[in-house]
């Protein structure tokens, strides 16, 4: 066997390694985006899939209850309940009105449980729809998270 | 007064698609006239993009609030240091910034090589005129740095605006370090293109021979540098600012820091194998068109927020222009590539399984795979969203799985690969090598179970941690002990000299020692530990060693925020240690709450202690304690890659000539054998390598 063939067959294992490692993490952590609207549309299994939903916070819909959050998310006139149950206070750019971001899944009974909430005031938002002060660094994607990875 | 600013940017943009067309056409034509006058436009560029920049600052310092940038990212109250770096606070900023520092870079590069390589500048000034020709033409009609606030009067006529105060800086760059951050980063990322365009230019002009990889060896090791310290800094702000306990999130901003480094990392190996052994020619282009072009993609995910947007709000359309320029960028190189392809042929074949060659490839492989899994996961949410319509993004998870056996693999190449030899290595050579080192590995692994030590991959980065560290010193040992023995001094100077002998071999080794302590710093993340609580004062809470108590909340208040803050004692067995004092304020200008973190750290672990904020249903302050082991060895780790780099850019002082022979021809005492042979011979010392 020449060294060439040595190589390649060594290189072959590290790559096929590699990829099923790959393929591994990947169905641990993959997440689907799914607007608000594309949820009543979601069925079977893709409905109990991990996901990451957005809306606006209606107004008026933040409930402090003992152990979780509820509040209401719209986008485009279609509202989702939304249970915060994540142990870290809420950003302080949470709040009526805002934009927020939720990780979570949706329950049987049409309540999305979310871990994780980012926010973003929409009125600094929408004051300039062009500037992302936020994201205008590196190693930062959103000004406020209730959760944030731990361990990577 | 206010136009200048504006005025010199079109300028450098005018002069710049001079330097391309002027360049090009003294290329065709051979006139010497047309390509000096190309090369004094690109210098030009330089100057007149510094105008433009000072014009901005002058705007920032002046309070000119009828600047949209000015007023947008600075208001009066902002702390000079601030002000000055309210320049890359956002998009218009960034991109001038990013010119400016290329400009630079192009300036210097021009400047130092005005009266060399007259065969090859030419081609290098064109394709950085067109790289600056791209940039400023963002900076003049994408994204200007320099309009006004305008408003409409009751006819309907527009007048220049002006507000009384502005927006503000965000407050999440007001930290010291998002001063240093982004310039670092983008000196990385701009100076990257400076390889690019002598491979480029190598390629179009079929220069001879290796000797763009000698002319560019230096400013790659420059860039790759400033890309490392701002990666690392940029970990920093987010472990001392944010508040989540980590510095690595596999942010897709992060990420695209990242990816150029790691093509930049394997292409410094890679090139050695080109300049010893004429191999891989077409994979060391290929690399740093890559790199290259990783850095304009790196610039677009931070920019334009497309791959953000899954978890940030906003979309910006400077995306096509980059997709635009990424896509003339690729097709320019493989044209070049196409049209020139017989020029990069091969000189020699991979020999061994066991040899230098071989360690490098596999270096190469590893680096490029882990490169292929970031990018990948990165932009999955876009190829997702483009195949299947449905935007899937992946998590930590995924890049944790293939990433940190890489790294591993990698840290075990960082020991094994530079004691190898070419060609081929004997068993006898890699017993004599290895032997110490690895039984050193083991052992320390065998201690650290012993002492409770589980996790798996912590403890294979512990092993291979202690061997690189002990062939890295062997290595230094054993050089030094021969010059010692023949020069007659002691150990310690020895070392020095040895070092001065062959920078970029004895600079090299710092550089991974400085990885090694890196590695060790992240193998303490699997024993982070955290703990939440509601704490009101009076109460406390325990954390490994430590007791935290808290004695009082206060108020405080300036021109720029207010703030609460916890007055937190820590105890240790019973003693009192510290006070923390972790902070949450909030920015008038900007109406925004950032957190200050409270660290006390020490080699061995962090104590970082975050005001949560008051908790949902009682109103009471949440204190959230971290505890994470070892964190301070990445910093550390980042300053002796800096060092070492430093060492790799210094000349090789030359070798005192000597007659008697090397006695035994191991591999690192061939080192200082054959450099002073060389020496003899050809008076040159830059040997084996």
């Amino acid at each position: 066997m020449n060294v060439r063939t040595k190589f390649l067959i060594g290189s072959g294992i590290i790559v096929v390694t590699l990829i099923s490692l790959a393929y591994v993490g990947f169905t641990q952590s993959k997440t689907y985006y799914h607007t608000i609207t594309e949820l009543s549309t979601l069925q079977g299994a893709s409905l109990h899939q991990r996901m990451r939903v957005s809306g606006n916070v209606r107004n008026g819909t933040i409930q402090h209850l003992p152990g979780r959050v509820d509040f209401v998310l719209t986008e485009q006139g279609k509202d989702m309940m939304v249970s915060y149950v994540g142990r870290d206070p809420l950003p302080d750019t949470f709040k009526d009105g805002a934009q927020a971001l939720v990780e979570g899944r949706m329950m049987p009974d049409n309540r999305f449980v979310a871990e994780q909430v980012q926010a973003k005031c929409a009125s600094k938002y929408e004051a300039a729809p062009n500037q992302t002060p936020a994201t205008a660094q590196p190693g930062q994607t959103s000004s406020g998270s209730a959760a944030r990875p731990s361990g990577s | 007064m206010d136009i200048w600013g504006s005025f010199a940017l079109l300028l450098a943009l005018v002069a710049a698609v001079y330097a391309v067309v002027a360049g090009i056409a003294g290329i065709i034509t051979r006139r010497t006239l047309l390509t000096k006058s190309a090369r004094n436009a690109g210098m030009a560029v330089g100057v007149l993009v510094t105008l433009a920049v000072g014009a901005l600052e002058y705007f920032f310092f002046t309070n000119n609030f009828s600047m949209a940038y000015v007023a947008e990212h600075s208001n009066r109250a902002l702390p000079p240091f601030y002000k000055f770096a309210a320049l890359w606070a956002g998009q218009e900023g960034s991109l001038l910034f990013w010119s400016w520092l290329l400009s630079i870079y192009a300036f210097l590069v021009l400047f130092v090589n005005r009266n060399k390589h007259p065969e090859l500048m030419p081609y290098v000034g064109v394709v950085l005129a067109g790289v600056q020709t791209f940039f400023l033409t963002l900076n003049n009609f994408v994204a200007s740095p320099f309009s006004v606030m305008a408003g409409g009067d009751a006819a309907g006529v527009m007048h220049v605006a002006k507000l009384a105060e502005g927006h503000g800086l965000n407050p999440l760059l007001q930290y010291p370090e998002m001063v240093i951050h982004p310039p670092m980063l983008y000196l990385g990322y701009t100076g990257f293109t400076v390889p690019f365009a002598f491979a480029l230019a190598a390629l179009l002009g079929r220069y001879p021979g290796e000797k763009w990889i000698h002319i560019t060896r230096r400013w790659t090791m420059i860039a790759w540098c400033f890309q490392s310290v701002g990666i690392l800094l940029g970990a920093h702000w987010a472990y001392a600012v944010l508040g989540w306990g980590g510095y690595w999130a596999w942010d897709p901003v992060e990420n695209a820091s990242l990816l150029p480094w790691i093509t930049g990392t394997a292409f410094l190996h890679s090139v050695m194998m080109q300049e010893k052994r004429g191999m891989l020619k077409v994979w060391n282009i290929w690399l740093v068109f890559t790199t290259f072009m990783l850095c304009i993609l790196g610039t677009l995910l931070t920019r334009s927020g497309v791959v953000s947007s899954v978890h940030a709000f906003a979309q910006s359309s400077i995306g096509d222009w980059f997709v635009g320029f990424l896509a003339l960028t690729f097709i320019v190189c493989f044209w070049a590539y196409w049209k020139n392809r017989d020029y990069l042929r091969s000189d020699n074949q991979l020999d061994s399984l066991v040899s230098r060659e071989s360690s490098f490839l596999f270096n190469n492989l590893i680096l490029l795979a882990a490169c292929f899994a970031v990018l990948w996961g990165t932009l999955f949410p876009v190829l997702s969203e483009w195949v299947s319509g449905s935007k899937i993004s992946v998590g930590p998870p995924f890049f944790n799985k293939v990433n940190i056996p890489i790294a591993l693999f990698l840290l075990l190449l960082t020991g094994i690969g530079p004691l190898l030899a070419w060609r081929k290595t004997s068993f006898d050579a890699l017993r004599r090598n290895f032997a110490w080192p690895l039984g050193g590995g083991v052992l320390a692994g065998i201690i650290a179970f012993v002492f409770g030590f589980r996790d798996i991959y912590s403890l294979i980065c512990l092993i291979l941690g202690v061997f690189v560290t002990l062939t890295i010193f062997s290595e230094f040992f054993r050089g030094a002990r021969v010059i010692a023995a023949r020069d007659g001094t002691n150990l310690i100077s020895a070392v020095g000299e040895l070092t001065m002998r062959n920078t970029r071999r004895y600079g090299g080794y710092v550089v991974h020692f400085g990885m090694v302590l890196i590695f060790i710093g992240i193998a303490g993340v699997p024993f982070n530990r955290d703990i939440q609580s509601e704490l009101s004062p009076g109460q406390s809470l325990k954390i490994g060693p430590y007791t935290i108590l808290c004695q009082n909340f206060d108020q405080l208040a300036n021109g720029n925020y207010e703030s609460e803050r916890a007055t937190l004692e820590v105890f240790r067995n019973g003693k009192s240690e510290m006070m923390l004092y972790p902070e949450r304020r909030f920015f008038l200008a900007s109406q925004v709450t950032e957190t200050m973190v409270a660290i006390q750290t020490s080699p061995l672990r962090d104590l970082y202690v975050v005001y949560a904020g008051r908790s949902p249903e009682s109103n009471k302050p949440v204190i959230h304690a971290y505890l994470n082991p070892l964190v301070k060895w990445i910093w550390f780790g980042g300053l002796v890659v800096v060092l070492g780099t430093g060492l790799a850019l210094f000349p090789n002082r030359r070798a005192a000539l000597v007659l008697r022979p090397a006695t035994e021809q191991s591999w690192s005492d061939a080192v200082t054998a054959s450099a002073s042979r060389m020496g003899a011979v050809t008076q040159k010392a830059d040997a084996n390598d």
